[in-house]
């Protein structure tokens, strides 16, 4: 089996990326502060925030997208405001899409981020503070530099994991070639058609770069070899 | 000067006038979290005092609430005039903000950062050239200028303890809190260190508290004792005045006895000054003689016996003056340094402390059965 990558659809993997690279970057700017909050906070009922960050995972992506879609559609309160601000509906927007990709997505993010700066020592967090340093510094100094493995992680999986969503996108993008149409949505279009030999190629193309993506993330988690190779 | 090298270097001279105003450390407060009720009252004036106690007492804790990093319920800290924590005042300074240093037993130096931004790391305020010659003095004074490039995560113990000390003493704290710095060094390390600290104080009198459960360092380093037992502080003064008076168990431990059991008076012998005491132990109790105190039979007391008052033989000994003559067998033996801890199962467990000498001479090893003799003077009474 191979890739003819002449039937390739290339505005169609060109806006996957897009919107996977505004995803991704969106979700670590947004994700850092939740999972900084999810690994210190002492609030008794941070569980709950906890349970809805990773309501996703398990979630049909089919009732995320429809809730997206109502409360980015006209009639909900931000659908308005979003209308009253632009003129136009968020709906079938690839802003639009974007958002609803942050929500679809955050768990991937959040929670190897939260994970990687709960495992950080606390005393080193202490031995920070007691020499003077704000808590931003403390961050960037010395959380996350020992976290980043956990960064890469996060960033990585809600990279890949948005390059392959496909039920969120259908409900809130629709098939819009140029605007809205993705990878995978383009896969169950040419499979609709009956065009088998087109949906091989662009699934084929998106195995390979997720499997690539996660092996990746893998490579630079992995702490040393077990077995060294023979020289 | 002895050994031990100038540390004039690390104080620049504005710092200098206040640093000899001395600052003394007042709290007075407490703390209850998951059933462990902290409440403490102490003073300490500049030069070091030891906080000792058995682990769990709440010493790691009591360092804790002082420098900012565990929530206290009520009371009132102040380093000299800067009040670090008052509840009826509603102040609570940040930990960043308290100026207490603080050395943590397990180190917490910042395992990716090398030596050198490890030691620069609490002077990110000062101006470039400002902190460079503050970290080359103080890497100076702790001989530990040839590491400054090594990464922290590859460095020895000894040498691990001396760069956090050093990152915390740069920063020039008003208060120290020193949590077992050199409990995992050997004995030349360690002193070598106490020299390098007791001289850094010599320039810098600030109060520097010094957590401990070692004797040695006890009577080291302390000019004054504070002894903190289950949350609360025992006993308070010199190594010696807590040391003559032993009349509470952590206190007879500070002291060394090393064997302390509860016991019950069950007879008194006025005209020999003695009385008979008995131990709950396995089987049978086991009575010893002791020196008669106030108090019939019946009264329930401890008996404290230091390890190295107890002789050892390996036949039945004859001919003693001793009265306590406890047969039983050696369970296990140790060397510490220069003696030997041998633990004898009797009715009871017994710690004896040796000499090599001693132990090759009577070729002593676990299993071996012995015969303890306890002086009616070595049995010291302590009220229960």
């Amino acid at each position: 089996m191979s890739i003819d990558l002449q039937s390739l659809d290339w505005q169609t993997f060109r806006l996957t990326l897009q919107l996977a690279a505004t995803v991704s970057v969106a979700l670590l700017l947004l994700g850092l502060p939740i999972a900084y909050w999810i690994a210190f906070s002492r609030w008794r009922w941070k569980f709950l925030v906890e349970a809805v960050v990773a309501l996703p995972i398990v979630l049909p992506p089919t009732v995320l997208g429809f809730y997206v879609l109502v409360a980015l559609g006209p009639h909900s309160p931000f659908g308005r405001w979003w209308i009253s601000l632009t003129g136009h509906t968020l709906a079938f927007t690839f802003t639009g899409l974007v958002i609803g990709s942050i929500l679809y997505s955050l768990p991937f993010a959040v929670q190897p981020f939260a994970a990687s700066f709960a495992a950080v020592d606390r005393r080193l967090v202490a031995a920070s503070a007691t020499l003077g340093a704000s808590q931003l510094r403390t961050f960037f100094r010395v959380i996350a530099p020992l976290s980043l493995p956990g960064l890469i992680t996060g960033f990585t999986l809600s990279f890949a994991h948005t390059m392959g969503e496909f039920g969120v996108v259908l409900m809130v993008g629709g098939n819009i070639p140029g605007v809205t149409r993705t990878v995978s949505i383009d896969i169950y279009d040419r499979v609709q058609a009956t065009d088998y030999a087109g949906a091989n190629h662009t699934a084929m193309l998106l195995l390979v770069l997720c499997f690539g993506l996660l092996s990746l993330v893998y490579a630079l988690n992995r702490k040393t070899w077990l077995v060294h190779p023979v020289k | 000067m002895s050994d031990a090298l100038a540390f004039q270097g690390t104080t620049t001279s504005p710092d200098l006038n206040r640093q000899r105003s001395a600052t003394c450390l007042q709290a007075d407060f407490r703390r209850h979290n998951g059933g462990f009720l902290l409440q403490v009252a102490f003073d300490i004036a500049p030069g070091f005092t030891i906080l000792f106690g058995a682990s769990g007492a709440g010493k790691t804790t009591l360092l804790d609430c002082v420098a900012g990093l565990a929530a206290i319920d009520s009371g009132r800290i102040a380093a000299g005039p800067r009040v670090l924590f008052d509840s009826t005042s509603r102040i609570n300074l940040p930990a960043a903000r308290r100026k207490v240093g603080y050395v943590f037993q397990m180190l917490a130096l910042f395992p990716h950062l090398n030596v050198e931004q490890n030691i620069a790391y609490g002077l990110n305020h000062l101006p470039h050239t400002d902190r460079e010659s503050r970290v080359r003095n103080i890497l100076q004074a702790f001989r530990i200028s040839d590491l400054s490039q090594r990464p922290a995560r590859e460095i020895s113990g000894g040498e691990g303890q001396r760069v956090a000390l050093a990152r915390t003493l740069v920063t020039d704290p008003e208060v120290l809190l020193l949590d077992e710095p050199l409990a995992a060094l050997d004995t030349p390390t360690k002193a070598h260190i106490i020299d390098d600290l007791r001289e850094w104080n010599r320039t810098h009198r600030i109060p520097v508290l010094y957590v401990t459960h070692s004797r040695e360092e006890v009577f080291a380093l302390g000019e004054r004792v504070l002894v903190l037992d289950a949350g609360r502080i025992v006993a308070q003064g010199t190594p010696h005045e807590v040391m003559t008076a032993p009349m509470h168990e952590t206190v007879a431990q500070l002291a060394g006895f090393e064997n302390i059991f509860d016991a019950i008076v069950e007879a008194v012998r006025p005209e020999r000054g003695t009385m008979a005491c008995s131990i709950a132990g396995d089987g049978a109790p086991l009575v010893l003689e002791t020196p008669l105190v106030r108090g019939g039979v019946g009264t329930a007391l401890r008996i404290g016996i230091r390890a190295g008052d107890i002789l050892l033989a390996t036949v039945p000994p004859v001919g003693l003056s001793a009265r306590n003559v406890i047969p039983g067998r050696i369970e296990s033996i140790e060397q510490r340094d220069v003696i030997v801890c041998a633990r004898v199962k009797s009715r009871v467990q017994i710690e004896v402390h040796l000499t090599l000498a001693a132990r090759d001479s009577l070729q002593l090893a676990a299993g071996r059965e012995v015969w303890l003799v306890v002086k009616t003077h070595s049995c010291h009474l302590m009220q229960r």
